[in-house]
């Protein structure tokens, strides 16, 4: 038994314990909220390292290359949902937006606002969770903070992430690069993060075998960047306003409209049920496990095929065309056989009355 | 789905769709107005306008409920929720509703208010039931489909003996409103009202049943076709009125026979008239005062009537001038004539009823149709 005593006389108690003020405070409880939960969870050097930012040198970087810096915060509720929790999702959500741009994910910072009276518990499930969904994106948490707010002030966990990759060169993708002929892909079918999540909302639960499809999606971009390299002008992951909404956001950067078809837009069955019930349109429902995708008419084909030889992309679709249109109306052929605009999502999607 | 997509078959609608084209006589002009709400976002979500022949018009009527609530009514439920400080319960399209004062129930919230979405007024009951040291109001609104459950809510409350629990009815009643479209002094301001028919509402006829209609189609002579919300029941009505118009018959169609009968559901009839009476005169957005067309709560209950328990009175607010709700709600002019759609009157800035829910007829064209007639010229306020 080693003759020096450890710095705690007793541990963290994760089973019973909450977050109390002291734990934001900066001194031997706050010390000992870091020490034995987060880097226990996250180990690596750069947080072993104990200082308030993480130094590296930076990767070495081909002429030509860039670097990309995309931050989110993640406020989900529940923090719990189907296939998820807001830990996972804070890796997944920030490791796809640096993915979005055609870069591979190098690092992620990661800062924690909780809620005076949370349960160690539950922190511990988060942590665990986000730090599983770093291990297995390979992109470590390298540097974060804790602040504690006062009972009341908070909803449990907010947790804000950012994170740090590299565009190739020659890799150009950005929202505005969209050009009348180009084909829409989406990497498969949409809504079940947005239901999942609402399938246990207070007031509104439901059963449902539904899972939020939360994942990281850089292996994809990957991969469809390396069937077509240079041809994929416009990568985004329709999370929040759904689909609907980020076409509507591709459409004016990009000032140009889309004709979508409705038949080919995937959907599974029991997300169109849910949709159904409550009255919403799955159009508009979040994703975090999917992303669009549009490039040259002439690489389509190879994009999607590298899509569906990808598990991420099994069900990867091609679903319509960007049109030459001033008024940048994103528009669809309905699968019943007329036609419609479907516009940006106004306000929140609320559920009809009847 | 099953039960659901046999009535969205696109194969079939276009099949309904060469039938109305074969139908129609070229020198004619049709209008039916479709009072609900419901048909109209069908129509919209569907894009049902564009596979109906051109001289087919549809005329979104005023059945949507959110749509239709005068901001005197929003302003009585906000006062509630940041004067008297009750929890406020409602439903989540009536949020976004425009006040006065550039509030809504959601901009309320912001402001400090316990204003909560419910799903049902039996989760209004349960808020209660959980916050016995709080007044809770659920405020009710909507056409027949969902005045039962408000009552049952207010037997349950009574039978329970809940002292902190009360509502704010504002539900209305949908063949007094056609009614008042049929024959309201407005009619004789814009001249004849351009209707040859009505497609029938889909769930309030469950409770009220085909039998209300009757009246139309003998004091009026205009057909109705009762019609489900999917888009081939819309389909199928839209060609039955054709039809009728075509050989002279005014008579109530029922397309929706797999659910609406000829006498409704007495059950709930007999609920609701056990707990509400007729107003005798209720302030609709968009069309004004129309008499007896709404229900208030029976003053054997008035312990659970929130205008009574607040002693609440109210205020009516004008609409904006420019707006032509009134003209468009009664198919004498169209979303596009009004000189302020879509510049200053926006899904995001509703100026008129017409534009507050995707089911009013101004919102639905600005939303699903407007590529229809562009240019749209987007100004600032």
């Amino acid at each position: 038994m080693s003759p020096v005593k450890k710095a705690y006389i007793r541990p963290l108690d994760i089973r019973h314990g909450c977050i109390d003020m002291g734990h934001g405070a900066g001194g031997r409880s706050a010390a000992q909220l870091i020490e034995e939960l987060f880097l226990a969870a996250f180990d690596n050097e750069f947080l072993r390292q104990g200082n308030d930012g993480a130094v590296f040198a930076p990767p070495p970087l081909p002429a030509g290359a860039r670097l990309v810096m995309a931050t989110d915060g993640h406020v989900v509720s529940p923090l719990f949902f189907p296939g998820g929790d807001v830990g996972c999702l804070s890796v997944h959500g920030t490791v796809n937006d640096v993915a979005m741009s055609g870069a591979k994910p190098l690092y992620l910072t990661a800062s924690f606002i909780l809620e005076e009276g949370y349960p160690l518990a539950d922190l511990k499930r988060i942590v665990d969770s986000m730090a599983l969904a770093a291990r297995e994106a390979g992109v470590p948490v390298i540097t974060g903070d804790t602040k504690v707010v006062e009972r009341g002030k908070g909803d449990g966990v907010f947790i804000s992430t950012t994170g740090l990759g590299v565009v190739a060169p020659g890799v150009d993708i950005a929202g505005s690069n969209a050009r009348p002929g180009d084909v829409v892909l989406l990497s498969g079918t949409i809504g079940e993060h947005g239901v999942a999540v609402l399938s246990q909302r207070e007031s509104l639960e439901f059963e449902t075998t539904i899972q939020s499809d939360t994942c990281a999606l850089h292996t994809l971009v990957a991969a469809m960047l390396l069937a077509a390299p240079g041809d994929v002008r416009v990568l985004r992951d329709p999370t929040r306003g759904g689909l609907a909404t980020t076409l509507n956001e591709v459409a004016r950067q990009s000032r140009a409209g889309m004709m979508l078809e409705e038949s080919a837009i995937p959907v599974l069955p029991e997300v169109d049920a849910a949709c159904e019930l409550l009255g919403l349109d799955p159009l508009y429902i979040a994703n975090e496990g999917k992303l669009i995708a549009i490039c040259a008419p002439e690489a389509a084909d190879a994009v999607l095929a590298a899509m569906r030889a990808h598990p991420q992309g099994r069900a990867a679709a091609r679903i319509g065309v960007v049109t030459e249109d001033a008024h940048h109306f994103v528009q669809m052929n309905t699968r019943f056989g007329g036609r419609r605009v479907v516009d940006w999502l106004s306000g929140e999607q609320l559920p009809r009355i009847c | 789905m099953k039960y659901i997509d046999e009535f969205r078959d696109g194969d079939i609608a276009r099949k309904i769709s060469a039938r109305l084209a074969e139908e129609v006589q070229p020198e004619r002009q049709y209008s039916f107005m479709e009072f609900c709400g419901g048909h109209t976002h069908a129509i919209s979500r569907y894009g049902i306008a564009g596979m109906l022949p051109p001289n087919v018009r549809m005329v979104h009527g005023p059945g949507c409920p959110v749509c239709v609530l005068p901001i005197g009514r929003i302003d009585l439920a906000i006062k509630l929720a940041l004067e008297f400080g009750v929890i406020v319960c409602t439903y989540g399209d009536t949020m976004r509703v425009p006040a006065s004062n550039s509030l809504s129930l959601v901009k309320a919230k912001a402001r400090g208010g316990d204003i909560r979405m419910v799903y049902s007024a039996a989760d209004a009951l349960e808020v209660a039931r959980q916050n016995p040291e709080r007044e809770v109001v659920f405020f009710a609104i909507g056409f027949e489909t969902t005045t039962p459950p408000t009552a049952l809510a207010i037997r349950d409350a009574q039978r329970a003996q809940l002292k902190n629990f009360s509502v704010l009815c504002c539900h209305v009643l949908t063949p007094s409103a056609i009614t008042h479209i049929l024959e309201s002094p407005e009619v004789r301001q814009y001249g004849t009202v351009p209707i040859d028919g009505f497609v029938g509402p889909a769930h309030v006829s469950i409770v009220i049943g085909s039998q209300p209609y009757e009246h139309f189609s003998d004091e009026y002579r205009k057909p109705v076709v009762i019609a489900g919300f999917e888009p081939l029941d819309v389909m199928q009505a839209v060609l039955m009125l054709v039809r009728q118009v075509n050989e002279g018959r005014a008579e109530v169609e029922n397309e929706f026979s797999r659910v609406v009968s000829r006498g409704g559901n007495l059950q709930a009839q007999a609920l609701v008239s056990e707990i509400f009476e007729l107003r005798t005169t209720f302030e609709w957005r968009g069309l004004g005062e129309v008499p007896y067309s709404a229900l208030k709560i029976r003053p054997s209950y008035a312990q659970f009537d929130a205008e009574c328990r607040f002693d609440l009175s109210y205020q009516p607010v004008a609409d904006n001038k420019a707006c032509e709700c009134g003209a468009i709600l009664r198919g004498v002019k169209k979303p596009t004539d009004c000189k302020i759609f879509g510049t200053v009157c926006t899904p995001e800035n509703p100026v008129g009823s017409c534009m507050v829910s995707s089911e009013g007829a101004c919102a639905a064209h600005y939303s699903y149709g407007r590529f229809r007639d562009i240019p749209v010229v987007v100004e600032s306020i």
